[in-house]
């Protein structure tokens, strides 16, 4: 560790026991306001992000985001009150505010703090803040280098959007009136190259990009690079395909997106509000048997892991679906009580989810697998009906015989419906992007509807 | 008291800060190799109260104040932040943005050119034009108007939100300007269920004037009939067909085309780079002659309205497309700077923390001459859309999506049956070449449009009359 990362780390602790000291006060403020039950939570990220465009700096932002956010509770009534002003009288302020719309807001049986035992005492450190000792002007000749590489791979490569490399780190710290005080520090590091190549169809850009919470995790700027210029080149004389129904492949970054959506269906708040597919279906087959699905929120270092969710209630690895039935939703405390149930710590969201990978079946096996089909690599637009499932979205990709990619594909839609689309998910390959908070290798779906011309 | 002294009184008086203090800072930000210097002050106090389940669940309240110090020198910016409208955070924010030139020099502020813009909007706070409990009782009785309007409403969530935000640039160029901008929207959206299918709809409007605007002319009523009379239509709806078609698209929110298959690719710093799939078009015929289209910021009370942008500059009506001929660019100052043209007013930001770019505002399409129903009854097989959920475009290859939300198939020159939501392609700079027939029923949408760009969320409006795209690709699962 550099004298430079230690310093770092070393403010980050001084903050963290700063806010620590602000959530303190301000819930004892709540308190003698009249609140019943109060959660606070402060937060502070400081960094840059440099972009470098055709061989010189494009833009350098500094960055510096302060966060505070109060919810109070007057018996069953609540009220929120947000500011980026941490100035003590706009806090104050702030505070004066959410008391005031908990005074005209209504008594909802369903509204409080997560239950006091819920509360994640003793959690583990999971090692999430790992500070970028890299100045502005080396982060240039990095976005240089970087750009350089690509524009020198391809000579239909006539154009770039730029290198951005941005740093950020933080803490953040939650609390709230049970006694539960909680803090964590955490970073991230990105890397993105976008590209332009032309030629006698036209233009097309795609790009590749890198994210960490640990810099020396992040892929060398050869791969971004090259990544990205080999997709670009790829894309040009894209074609139309002619209406018909396709197996289809969802390449693992889109198939992320997949995923999502499944998520998004499974979230207590869909399922209260009747507004899923997948009302009624916990300890139904979901998914394909083949299928399983887990949250692992306490991997060290990874870009979804949590210690404990926007409640302070502990999380914990947990499979959501297994052999394709589902076994949970993803409950905070208020939509879990809404449906009878325990939260499963999952207030602010999923903390990694992973979906099991066919570990002998490389992306050029599912190719193989489909044989003739549409391989997508880009999804548009949100045609995405989570109340019926109905999804509908522009794609781009290519299209596959024999196995073999064949020519780059424009200008269609897939459509289908996510309910028969996961029920019908033939095999995950193990080429597993694990860039998000969703981790999942390319997916192969038996059939959809491309439309075309 | 006009704009510019209500924005000193909000953003620079609780610090302590008079202009002198500001010139200073952009003195002090001008070295030799920078061409242009700006202070973006911005206040917003925000709220929203949300109903579900027959009751106001939550109400929340937010204030963000901060100052942006922006530093251009070529095509290279500097840039930095801070919440604390203070001088020793401003003199370290300037220092930040001017890093990425080197020091020494002496650039000079010009004479402070005060714009004395027009008031598209009035300058009040409109969250405390009713009362909180009025609020409450307001989203209460659209729940009940709602499940009374049928049995087959199972469930209702309405949002109301509002915010004033003041704004004020300083400008190396002798800009010196300010805003008070109101906003606010009321949506709704229902779940209906019958014979255990369910379904959705939603409505929603606003723009900029006060909470007022609901209670008067029962516009909040008609965005709950709205709401529910989609709902129980996709109960009745049809997988929608596959393939490419003729479409007509209805008056007014279907403008969403324009939004995504030109607009995007008609910002300047698009067509400066060389990314979009218009540049060096300008004066190329990108359209049929039925087609003329706008971006108009001038308004009167329009969500995507402003009296000046966030540059400073006074907002206009930018002509894109006359008669089918592509006329300019949306502009803000750095890139007409560098494309040696004038700024359109069309420098926005989401924030203080956010760098402006060439943003749309209000972008429609001029009326045509046809009657809506007979563009209808010209098509023998094809779709007719009416409602559409967001969209999204690729610049670079030109194409774009949107995604129908209520819309019906074409039999025979009549409206028949409705079918399900349905994403529609098409490719920008050749969709309104197939544009065939414009009908004479221009409307501008309700208000609730939110555009996103490089991260940054910003409110539009788009509209356009009913017309007819000869040939479009319909993302439905009837092959």
């Amino acid at each position: 560790m550099t004298n430079q990362v230690t310093h770092l780390k070393k403010a980050l602790t001084t903050q963290q026991d700063e806010l620590t000291q602000l959530v303190r006060d301000v819930l004892q403020q709540a308190t003698s306001q009249g609140a019943t039950a109060a959660a606070v939570s402060a937060s502070r990220y400081t960094g840059y992000e440099l972009s470098v465009r055709l061989g010189d700096v494009e833009t350098l932002e500094y960055n510096e985001d302060k966060g505070f956010g109060i919810s109070v509770y007057f018996g069953q009534r609540k009220g929120s009150a947000s500011t980026t002003d941490t100035r003590p009288d706009a806090i104050a302020n702030c505070v004066a505010k959410a008391c005031e719309f908990a005074r005209f807001t209504e008594e909802d049986p369903c509204a409080g703090l997560a239950d006091s035992d819920q509360m994640a005492q003793n959690y583990p450190d999971l090692d999430l803040c790992h500070p970028w000792d890299l100045t502005p002007e080396q982060a240039i000749s990095l976005g240089k280098e970087c750009e350089a590489i690509a524009l020198a791979q391809d000579k239909r490569i006539h154009n770039s959007e730029g290198v951005t490399i941005s740093t950020h780190h933080g803490v953040c710290v939650y609390g709230n009136s049970h006694g539960f005080i909680g803090g964590y520090p955490t970073s991230r590091h990105d890397m993105s190259c976008v590209l332009l190549a032309k030629d006698s169809q036209g233009m097309q850009r795609d790009y590749d990009y890198t994210t960490s919470r640990i810099p020396k995790e992040l892929c060398s700027i050869e791969t971004l690079a090259k990544t990205a210029a080999t997709r670009t080149v790829q894309r040009l004389s894209g074609r139309r395909l002619k209406t018909r129904k396709s197996p289809v492949i969802f390449r693992a970054d889109v198939a992320r997106g997949l995923l999502s959506h499944f998520i998004g269906a499974i979230e207590g708040s869909s399922i209260y509000r009747k507004s899923s597919f997948l009302v009624d279906c916990l300890g139904s087959d979901v998914f394909a048997s083949h299928i399983t699905l887990h949250e692992a929120p306490h991997l060290p270092g990874a870009i979804g892991s949590a210690p404990f969710d926007g409640e302070g209630v502990r999380t914990t690895p947990r499979e959501i679906v297994k052999d394709g039935r589902l076994q949970n939703y993803i409950l905070g405390s208020y939509s879990a009580r809404k449906l009878g149930m325990q939260t499963t710590g999952n207030a602010g969201g999923i903390h990694n989810l992973f979906i099991n990978a066919h570990k002998d079946c490389p992306l050029e096996q599912l190719l193989k697998e489909m044989d003739t089909g549409l391989f997508v690599t880009e999804v548009m637009g949100q045609g995405i009906n989570l109340v019926t499932g109905d999804y509908s979205r522009g794609a781009a990709g290519f299209w596959v015989e024999n196995g073999e990619i064949q020519y780059p594909v424009e200008e269609i839609t897939i459509a289908g419906n996510l309910s028969d689309m996961y029920k019908n998910l033939q095999a995950v390959a193990n080429d597993v992007d694990c860039r998000g908070n969703i981790k999942s290798g390319s997916i192969l779906l038996e059939e959809m509807t491309v439309a075309g011309y | 008291m006009n704009l510019l002294q209500k924005a000193q009184q909000t953003l620079l008086e609780p610090a302590g800060l008079t202009e002198n203090h500001l010139e200073k800072i952009l003195h002090q930000v001008l070295g030799y190799t920078i061409d242009y210097a700006d202070l973006y002050f911005q206040s917003m106090d925000h709220e929203s109260w949300f109903l579900e389940d027959g009751i106001v669940k939550d109400g929340s309240y937010s204030v963000d104040r901060g100052v942006g110090v922006r530093a251009s020198s070529g095509e290279k910016t500097g840039f930095a932040y801070s919440d604390d409208i203070l001088l020793p955070a401003l003199e370290s924010a300037s220092h930040a943005a001017r890093s990425i030139a080197k020091h020494g020099g002496d650039g000079k502020v010009m004479a402070w050119q005060k714009n004395e813009s027009r008031q598209l909007y009035v300058p009040e706070n409109p969250l405390v034009a009713i009362c909180d409990s009025d609020k409450v009782a307001l989203l209460r009785r659209l729940d009940q108007y709602a499940r009374s309007l049928d049995p087959r409403v199972i469930q209702v969530f309405v949002s109301l939100s509002g915010s004033h935000e003041t704004v004020m640039v300083m400008a190396s160029d002798g800009t010196l300007g300010a805003d008070v901008r109101p906003l606010v929207r009321l949506n709704v959206r229902v779940i209906v269920e019958h014979q255990g299918r369910r379904e959705q709809g939603s409505s929603g409007g606003g723009g900029r004037f006060d909470y007022d605007y609901f209670l008067q002319g029962k516009h909040a009523e008609h965005y709950v009939e709205e709401a529910v009379r989609q709902g129980l239509l996709n109960l009745e709806a049809i997988n929608a067909p596959a393939g490419t078609m003729p479409v007509v698209l209805g008056p007014g929110w279907p403008g969403v085309l324009l939004h995504e298959a030109v607009g995007h690719g008609l910002e300047g710093d698009f067509n400066r780079k060389g990314t979009s799939a218009f540049t060096g078009r300008v004066g190329e015929q990108v359209a049929t002659s039925v087609c003329t289209v706008v971006d108009d910021g001038t308004l009167e009370k329009r969500r995507g309205s402003l009296n000046m942008d966030d540059e400073g500059v006074s907002t206009e009506c930018t002509v894109l497309i006359e008669n089918g001929i592509l006329k300019g660019y949306m502009q803000d100052k750095m890139n007409a700077r560098l494309m040696g043209v004038a700024s359109t007013g069309n420098g926005r930001r989401e924030s203080y923390a956010h760098l402006p770019m060439p943003r749309m505002t209000n972008t429609y399409m001029l009326a045509g001459e046809h009657e809506p129903g007979d563009i209808i009854a010209s098509v023998d097989k094809g779709l007719y859309a009416v409602n559409f959920g967001g969209g999204q475009v690729d610049i670079t290859s030109g194409k774009f999506v949107f995604s129908a939300s209520e819309a019906y198939l074409i039999e025979n020159g009549k409206v028949t049956t409705p079918v399900k939501g349905a994403t529609l392609i098409g490719n920008g700079p050749e969709v309104l070449m197939d544009v065939s027939m414009v009908g004479n029923d221009l409307a501008l949408d309700q208000g609730v449009g939110v555009c996103g760009k490089d991260g940054q969320s910003v409110p539009v409006g788009v509209g356009q009359p009913t017309l007819k795209v000869d040939s479009l690709t319909v993302g439905g699962t009837e092959g």
